[in-house]
């Protein structure tokens, strides 16, 4: 189970709310390599992985990723705090408020709601894995294009932190990945008649 | 390692952490209640009174608990889905 503590993993500052830059970012909440695909995808592929040490990371890396989308949410809610219909609209994410005042919504950048179809599960460890690192490499590729995107030096701090904790995943699932090889090398493999032990 | 003991202890730790779960959703609503408040103070005493009898024994439930000296026990079985 889960238990909340009431910080965040690491502040989250802006200088001065910015309508333009919370659309942009807010893809790292319900877009393709946001924060909750990161969570769901980890969180729900451990029931399928074969070693301890690859259900322990995805555990963690999974829970983590919780904690990253609970600091784009304040983000967001920063960078929208008492903004105007009138900002909304100069913004170009009028239909944001249209639709969800100062609510939050999981979208991507175009306004692109969530969808399970941004993770996967093949119940194959290597499979699995191999999908987490190249999930990794996304955030990672997007947090780079955000830093670019704003001029906000506390803004940029910020997405900073969470681009090299993606840096960090990355390392842990290929160690993880390796370590999987290495268990499944040992094992009797189907195309030799064996089921697969797990 | 005694299983059997392991899992009377955690059973015993999720009785008194639904009791805490329980009066803690109430006093969200009626933050002023003294008997809801000090019912809950008794149910975390003896909360932390389970936790650390089992963290002692089969390390923390917690990833940011204590999991041994000399090996990381975070990571050994079972997990929740395997109990
Ligand atoms: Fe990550």
């Amino acid at each position: 189970m889960w238990v909340y503590e009431k910080k965040l993993e690491h502040p989250v500052r802006v200088t001065c709310p910015d309508v333009k830059f919370a659309k942009l970012v807010i893809t790292q909440y319900g877009g393709p390599d946001g924060e909750l695909s990161a969570s769901l995808r980890y969180l729900n592929q451990r029931y399928s992985m074969p070693t301890n040490n690859a259900k322990a990371v995805l555990t963690d890396i999974g829970t983590e990723e919780m904690a990253h989308m609970e600091m784009i949410a304040a983000l967001v809610y920063k960078l929208t705090e008492g903004a105007s219909p009138a900002e909304y609209e100069a913004a170009g994410w009028a239909g944001q408020w249209v639709q969800h005042d100062h609510g939050l919504f999981w979208t991507d950048a175009n306004g692109i709601p969530w969808s399970a179809k941004y993770i996967a599960c093949l119940g194959d460890p290597i499979t699995d894995l191999v999908e987490d690192m190249a999930a990794e490499q996304k955030a990672r590729t997007t947090y780079e294009h955000l830093i670019a995107a704003t001029d906000d030096p506390l803004v940029k701090g910020t997405l900073r932190f969470l681009w090299e904790r993606e840096v960090v995943h990355f390392q842990r699932f290929g160690e993880t990945l390796n370590s999987v090889q290495e268990w499944m090398g040992k094992a009797k493999h189907v195309w030799e008649g064996g089921a697969m032990e797990k | 390692m005694n299983v059997e003991k392991q899992m009377r202890l955690l059973r015993q730790i999720q009785e008194m952490e639904f009791v805490a779960i329980e009066l803690n959703l109430y006093l969200d609503t009626h933050p002023c209640d003294q008997d809801g408040l000090n019912d809950y103070n008794c149910a975390i005493e003896k909360l932390d009174k389970l936790m650390s009898e089992y963290t002692a024994e089969y390390g923390s439930l917690l990833a940011q608990g204590f999991h041994g000296c000399k090996k990381w026990l975070w990571i050994e079985q079972p997990w929740p889905w395997e109990m």
